[in-house]
């Protein structure tokens, strides 16, 4: 069954949701999550170009005969992208962890001191 | 030796790799230890970066390939008759040679400079293995041949810079810096990961040589232009994405800002790369060039301006800094932007821009260093706190002018050879970038006066401060060195390692595709 | 986080955790011929161990993790992972030395599908996948402790 361009559009929407949510919140977390919504949105773009319609799953052990696969190599990208976000998260939220402990807060208005 | 000359490419990435992975257990068995093997590493990996940059440019910049992984006729035909490069390659031609050159001057520098800097504290070993994967991740991004080992590679040194930003947790301005840049670096990042999937979704190839020779000017790959150009110009800081320069710049420790000086200037790269080897004819240069050019006019004016206004020492070099990037970027952008007619001067202006990066990178490594050390000697970084140093530190206020003058471009430092060249040629495409370039460099020597001023000149203070150790001396010295010597004989080393780096761009783009699909 | 969950979701934790575990090198080890892999099965270990935090909270955990203990492992993984790609270096970084080389490994051509007899047909792939995996799981549960123990830090002051 054809997908359509349904995916793409999931995935572009994603990312402006994270963009706006990374743009208009006032949070530490939220920022957060805006950026974790931006890498999801890529994702989904980066696996969804390997779609190929009515394709199985690319293993080639016990493979159904003459069937069309998936490509994998976008999967490879999504997943290499999966874990460099992980990381990221990871050091973002110890960052969060740290300006609470010396801030007392979490809004971005309170943590403002170096300017100019 | 010429199967060490022949692995240069991949040595040059796994070995500060090695050493960030074995520092913490080395690092159990005492400091003397840990400081020995770091100081290895990096004088290995500085000669195999000697190593590879004299190979290259004894082939007169020849593009080199190295495949990971496999032999080296890797291109196998598919069953529908496609041939694609599959493999991860390491294409290093006379540019990538040139900032692998300026990679390995300016951490090798900050390396033994850290040295001294943490004698007196305690959890130097995660900082010197964060500074290695630093330096393993920008030789990556310069020396890759594949779109997204190159996103692979930012990202890397996106972790390992905010890591090093953030590194000194007591203190509150570091912490904030540190989410800041973090959050922006990753957004550039996905930029970038967006207009790699955008153009393998189009091409089928991750391969730069080989979505070069793919590449037709249609829409979706001006979007994708459009999304690199931002994440890269980001990750670079040129006006107006330069907000998070400073602070990144100004939070760090003094030795790792001159490593995120070279981290910017690695990611420049990657945006000349992209410009002029992968996207190359197929789109109008002449609008990108200009789009460059109004972006180095902003990026000079803005460093300098907001330079001029601030109070704090680390901040100031930060926004020269920032202003610097937009020498290299007039430089390149009026090359770029006549790069179909080939007028003499569009390589001159090239030239000059490509030298800018190396002399920049050696005199902000200079002033950073000496900042370091003004710093550690007054225990403040407010101008107007400090003065009189130049009673007890003769050599470092020495240094301090010598990086200043070179920057901005007083000769006979290396700073005005390659800001005249951005001169001349900018000057022949049109007289008014020339004009803002000079005057920007005049605001640039009163900044500096004004610092030199207040920091060295002055009473001496209560309390006298002695002349830094030997180990901090050193670095500063050696990099003044280069400022000097590159000051004197601009033409031999213009010839012999620029030259080269501007063909590669300019001329290079059909022998680096013709490397890899096999000659036509 | 000083006290865990109720009786309920320790008791669930402790049967769902050894097969959590086994799952994870599961996926680790397989991970050259089904979905899976060094990352994907580290993941799963780790969010073993971060449900063992989570359901018991870190008072109760305290003897079981030790976090020096992970990060000297971490870095053994990690230098496992490069010796592995330094042990080709006579033809080029990261050649896979072991695949299509005989014996234990399949003879000259290895064929598509169910291969009987022959032990590890990926050569290097699944020797790399182990030290990643080893990576991961003991770095994701590293950082976990870390900011577990930064937040209670946090609450006694």
């Amino acid at each position: 069954m054809s997908i359509g361009n349904l995916p793409f559009v999931v995935a572009a929407l994603l990312v402006a949701f994270g963009i706006y949510t990374f743009l208009f919140k006032r949070n530490l977390i939220k920022l957060v999550i805006g950026v974790s919504l931006v890498e999801t949105g890529v994702n989904l773009f980066l696996v969804t170009l390997g779609y190929r319609t009515a394709g199985v799953a690319p293993i080639y052990t016990f493979a159904p005969e003459a069937q069309r696969m998936v490509l994998p190599t976008p999967q490879a990208l999504t997943l290499t992208s999966i874990v460099i976000g992980l990381a990221t998260t990871a050091l973002l939220l110890s960052f969060a962890v740290f300006i609470h402990r010396h801030y007392g807060s979490l809004d971005v208005r309170k943590v403002k001191e170096l300017q100019g | 030796m010429t199967a060490l000359t022949n692995h240069a490419p991949v040595l040059l990435i796994a070995i500060p790799l090695l050493g960030a992975f074995a520092v913490p257990l080395i690092g159990k068995l005492g400091r003397g230890a840990r400081d020995s093997f770091v100081g290895l590493i990096a004088l290995i990996t500085a000669a195999v970066a000697g190593l590879l940059a004299a190979s290259v440019f004894g082939r007169a910049g020849a593009p080199g390939l190295y495949v990971l992984g496999g032999h080296q006729g890797f291109a196998f035909p598919l069953p529908s008759g496609m041939s694609v490069p599959i493999r991860i390659i390491l294409e290093v031609d006379g540019m990538s040679a040139f900032m692998a050159l300026i990679t390995a001057l300016v951490t090798l520098t900050a390396s033994f400079f850290s040295f001294s800097y943490w004698k007196e504290r305690s959890g130097g070993t995660m900082f010197y293995a964060l500074l290695m994967l630093l330096t393993a991740g920008i030789f990556g991004m310069e020396l890759t041949g594949d779109m997204f080992n190159f996103f692979v590679f930012l990202e890397i040194t996106s972790i390992a810079a905010c890591g090093l930003i953030g590194f000194r947790v007591w203190l509150r301005n570091s912490q904030e810096a540190g989410f800041k840049v973090m959050a922006l670096y990753t957004l550039s990042g996905l930029f970038v990961l967006l207009a790699v999937g955008l153009l393998y979704g189009q091409y089928g190839g991750l391969n730069i040589a080989y979505l070069a020779s793919a590449l037709t000017g249609s829409t979706i790959d001006i979007v994708a232009l459009g999304l690199l150009l931002t994440g890269l110009a980001l990750k670079a800081g040129a006006v107006p994405l330069h907000m998070w320069a400073p602070d990144a710049y100004g939070e760090a420790p003094a030795p790792m800002s001159a490593v995120l000086v070279a981290n910017s200037q690695a990611s420049l790269y990657g945006l000349f790369r992209i410009l002029f080897t992968l996207f190359g004819v197929t789109i109008s240069v002449a609008a990108l060039g200009w789009i460059l050019i109004a972006l180095a006019l902003l990026t000079i004016f803005v460093g300098v301006t907001m330079a001029l206004i601030q109070n704090d020492i680390k901040r100031l070099i930060a926004y020269s800094a920032v202003s610097q990037i937009g020498y290299m970027l007039l430089g390149v952008g009026v090359g770029l932007a006549v790069s179909v007619a080939k007028p003499d001067f569009g390589f001159v202006a090239m030239q000059g821009g490509i030298f800018h990066m190396l002399n920049d990178a050696a005199c902000i490594g200079l002033l950073f260093l000496a900042s370091g050390v003004i710093i550690r000697a007054t225990g403040t970084r407010d101008l107007n706190k400090m003065g009189g140093l130049a009673h007890s530190m003769k050599w470092t206020s020495v240094l301090f002018i010598i990086g200043a003058f070179a920057l901005a471009g007083v000769p006979p430092f290396n700073g005005f050879a390659s800001k005249f060249l951005i001169y001349e040629a900018a000057f022949k495409l049109s007289p008014f970038l020339a004009v803002v370039a000079v005057l920007s460099s005049i605001l640039l020597l009163a900044v500096f006066v004004k610092v030199f001023q207040a920091a060295f000149l002055g009473a001496k203070p209560e309390g006298l401060q002695s002349e830094v150790p030997m180990g901090m001396m050193v670095p500063m010295v050696a990099l003044a060195l280069v400022v000097i010597v590159f000051g004197l004989f601009p033409g031999f080393f213009v010839d012999k390692i620029v030259t080269p780096a501007a063909n590669a761009l300019w001329y290079g783009r059909d022998a680096y595709m013709s490397l890899v699909l096999g000659g036509g | 986080m000083n006290s865990g969950m109720s009786i309920i979701v320790r008791t669930i934790t402790r049967l769902v955790y050894g097969l959590a575990l086994v799952f994870g090198f599961y996926v680790i080890m397989h991970g050259h011929l089904t979905p899976g892999g060094g990352f994907q099965g580290g993941a799963v270990v780790a969010s073993a161990f971060a449900l063992l935090l989570v359901a018991f909270g870190a008072a109760g955990v305290k003897g079981q993790l030790n976090a020096h203990l992970l990060q000297t492992l971490e870095e053994i993984g990690a230098l496992a992972f490069l010796a592995l790609g330094f042990v080709g270096i006579g033809t080029a970084f990261f050649y896979n030395l072991l695949a299509n080389s005989g014996s234990l490994f399949g003879g000259p051509v290895v064929p598509l599908g169910p291969n009987p007899g022959v032990f590890n047909g990926g050569g290097m792939l699944p020797l790399m996948n182990w030290a990643v995996g080893l990576k991961v799981m003991t770095g994701i549960a590293a950082v976990v402790i870390a900011m577990l123990v930064g937040a209670r830090k946090e609450e006694t002051e």
